[in-house]
């Protein structure tokens, strides 16, 4: 049996995705850039999936921009409005949480010679309207704050959030990184104060190498990519037709049956939960089960290094990550782990279960079986 | 300009009898290591020298840097090589060749022909005194110092005429395949890959041997090593990587014998399932990273311990350098970016917080007896169960 619970790293394209972005490489594979016919053809897919999305958003088609993924998104959105907005202020707000999308493009700003706040969370990663609202000066150009962290799968009240910011400065934009709450969440963000927002194909079911960053018309911002002038001049660069065309497919697909599958997931959740806490010695990172995200659950399990478990698991066909996938190269506790104060002992036995609307009950039960078969063992040879 | 290269060997040279086997070595490994070398190249051995000459285009940067990865190779020579069109075109191509060569005129020279074409009418030291003539002629900045001149001008008259001067160095040491094979114990660290090439350099071919230890390591361990594996292998030739997985014997170790003994043990099985293995591959010799006092089982007495299980010789060929030295060949090498990788090895793993530094033989012998029940089946099974990577660098 194999149970793929690394869902927040990556996830598998739906079919009908992987169909879609393959008649647009081989048949439909035209340049939106040319003026013949192949051209107009290969729009269409750039606009169908464009005016989906923007209804799945409630915005408008023009304030949607495609990239090559979340960091490209997080990275314009920060770097782009700071530099478009250098005379009005020199302030940025960040969280201590932050995927390094974030994170980096923050640190280099500062190395720019811009200030940077990066706000503490709480242990179980939430963020205070208080704090954020304090932090705001009238300098203040951006604040932005993650919608589902990455790793212990907290969320924000983000329209709570981002009205605590525009009552403190109603020029500072808010931006949130919600490349893990697309696709679980209904996101409005006209409704929530949303100035900027990023998201990501590739995690939900759609292909890799293609995220979008909306940016509400008010906002002003300068490109990062120059280049033909693609995109209304914003981001220049050959339309990227089937990635584009299989994001759009892939997020309609992902709020289909929306109810129904958020039920699954949080059933999903809490018997993994659950299956967990029954085992001796396990501690849950973040919010109490119903209130964080419906597909990520953290868990640490004293005396064993994360990356033997992790690699106890594989050999089992259980798939799960130790801290964020994309840290795998560095050896300290992640920047998650760190903001949230987890202890040594906690950080380094912590590993991510993330799942997908396809995730099944047999392959939770597999997993706590494995894991319960696991540990005993695992306990008993340390260092 | 350049379609040919002399090369210069050293060592193979004073060989007697056997000469012409180093040199037949020498040339075939040329051959395949010109492989991966956009181009196609002619080898060929002539009087006492080995030319490489490309037929049709090459790739000069990559032909270079891949001689230099030859044992046996102690310089490499671009040759021009002129057709024989008369001394006036010859005269003319020499100091264009000195032109293009020396941009900085200031420099000491000598004209040092040689005649191997004896119709050629101007005998050698006639030919050499005109040639440098004309080349004070044309460029007055240059000097003539026949006893120390910095660039020693070659012209040698054969059926076409070869002019070169410049050595590029090469990584000395001898032909593969000329010394026998041994088996390297290959970690990912920055020592073992340094410790198979220099004995590669010796002429021996090098096969390896890997500690596995699921899930206690990671496939991208095992990668890493691969690919040491790989760069090792473009100097040491095709390799045969044998991965051992470890995991049970160091487990049972850690059940039945004292913590701080765990790594010396464990080593100790090591050297035995790589001897196994060596033999069975007809290696003759084991070849370890292993350098004085650098960490607690490199100490002299843990040296002796581990040595002692072995009856094939241990190469240590790294046994006097520091850390600096060693990394210095790492990165001629270019193993060392891959050794720092930060993936765990299997030594690591469960290394005790004070592990001995000087164990007695005889202690460690007692411990050992704990192990005496499964021990020899385990070591069977991982011999027999190590998995076979094929490498070609």
């Amino acid at each position: 049996m194999e149970a793929y619970l690394d869902n927040s790293a990556t996830t598998r394209v739906f079919p009908e995705v992987g169909e879609l972005v393959m008649r647009a490489m081989a048949e439909d594979y035209g340049n939106p850039s040319s003026m013949h016919r192949k051209g107009v053809e290969a729009e269409k897919y750039i606009k169908e999936a464009t005016a989906g999305l923007a209804k799945l958003l409630k915005v408008q088609d023009k304030e949607l921009f495609y990239t090559s993924g979340g960091t490209e998104s997080d990275n314009w959105a920060l770097i782009g409005t700071a530099m478009a907005n250098r005379r009005e202020g020199d302030h940025i707000i960040v969280t201590d949480m932050e995927h390094p999308a974030v994170s980096a493009p923050a640190d280099y700003l500062e190395k720019q010679g811009f200030s940077v706040t990066r706000l503490p969370v709480d242990r179980q990663g939430r963020v205070d309207p208080g704090t954020l609202a304090e932090a705001v000066t009238d300098r203040t150009i951006l604040a932005s704050v993650m919608y589902v962290n990455n790793e212990i799968g907290s969320v924000q009240d983000i329209a709570a959030l981002a009205e605590c910011v525009h009552r403190k400065n109603p020029r500072t934009y808010f931006h949130t990184d919600a490349i893990q709450a697309f696709g679980k969440y209904r996101i409005y963000p006209k409704r929530q104060g949303i100035d900027l927002l990023s998201a990501s194909s590739h995690k939900i079911h759609g292909p890799k190498g293609v995220g979008l960053l909306y940016v509400d018309s008010r906002v002003k911002i300068v490109p990062v990519i120059h280049g033909g002038g693609q995109q209304q001049g914003m981001r220049s660069g050959t339309d990227n037709v089937p990635g584009v065309a299989g994001f759009g497919l892939a997020a309609r697909l992902s709020y289909e049956e929306f109810e129904a599958k958020r039920e699954h997931f949080y059933k999903l959740k809490k018997r993994l939960t659950e299956g967990l806490l029954a085992m001796e010695n396990v501690v849950i990172h973040g919010m109490a089960p119903e209130e964080g995200a419906p597909h990520i659950v953290s868990a640490a399990f004293p005396g064993v290094r994360s990356e033997v478990l992790l690699h106890s698991l594989e050999d089992r066909g259980v798939y799960v990550s130790a801290g964020s996938a994309c840290s795998t190269h560095k050896r300290n506790a992640s920047p998650t782990m760190r903001a949230i104060h987890a202890p040594r002992e906690l950080s380094e036995a912590t590993v991510r279960f993330s799942m997908a609307e396809t995730t099944t009950q047999e392959e939770i039960e597999y997993c706590l079986e494995t894991l319960g078969k696991l540990l005993g063992t695992l306990r008993r040879y340390k260092r | 300009m350049y379609r040919m290269f002399l090369i210069k060997y050293a060592e193979i040279g004073v060989k007697g009898k056997n000469r012409y086997l180093f040199e037949d070595a020498l040339v075939s490994q040329i051959k395949r290591t010109l492989k991966r070398v956009e181009g196609r190249f002619s080898v060929t051995k002539e009087s006492g020298r080995i030319y490489v000459q490309a037929v049709g285009e090459f790739d000069y940067e990559e032909t270079v840097e891949a001689l230099q990865t030859v044992f046996g190779v102690v310089g490499i020579c671009p040759v021009v090589l002129l057709a024989d069109e008369g001394y006036d075109r010859l005269s003319e191509d020499v100091i264009a060749y000195m032109d293009r060569t020396y941009p900085d005129k200031h420099r000491s020279f000598k004209v040092q022909v040689r005649r191997a074409r004896k119709t050629y009418p101007l005998d050698s030291m006639e030919l050499g005194r005109m040639l440098g003539g004309d080349i004070l002629h044309a460029f007055p900045d240059f000097s003539v110092d026949v006893h120390h001149p910095q660039i020693l001008l070659r012209v040698e008259i054969r059926e076409h005429i070869y002019v070169y001067s410049e050595i590029i160095p090469g990584p000395g040491g001898m032909p593969l395949g000329t010394n026998g094979k041994a088996m390297l114990l290959l970690s990912g660290g920055i020592d073992s890959p340094v410790a198979g090439y220099m004995i590669a350099k010796r002429g021996v071919m090098v096969d390896a041997v890997y500690f596995h230890a699921p899930p206690y390591t990671s496939d991208r361990a095992k990668n890493k090593v691969v690919d040491l594996a790989r760069l090792v292998s473009r100097y040491s030739g095709p390799m045969r990587l044998h991965v051992v997985n470890f995991t049970d014997i160091q487990l049972y170790i850690y059940d039945q014998c004292p913590h701080d003994e765990l790594t010396i043990i464990m080593r100790r099985y090591m050297m035995k399932i790589a001897e196994e293995i060596a033999g069975k591959e007809g290696s003759m010799a084991l070849i370890t990273g292993e350098s004085i006092g650098q960490v607690a089982s490199q100490t002299v007495q843990s040296l002796a311990v581990t040595n002692e299980v072995c009856t094939m010789p241990v190469f240590r060929p790294l046994i006097g350098f520091d850390k600096q030295e060693i990394v210095d060949v790492s990165l001629k090498i270019n193993t060392y970016e891959t050794s720092i990788q930060p993936f765990e090895d299997c030594c690591t793993i469960f290394v005790a917080r004070h592990p001995v530094t000087k164990p007695n033989l005889n202690v460690i012998r007692r411990s050992e007896e704990n192990l005496a029940e499964k021990i020899d089946g385990m070591l069977k099974e991982a011999v027999d169960t190590a998995e076979l990577i094929e490498i070609d660098g």
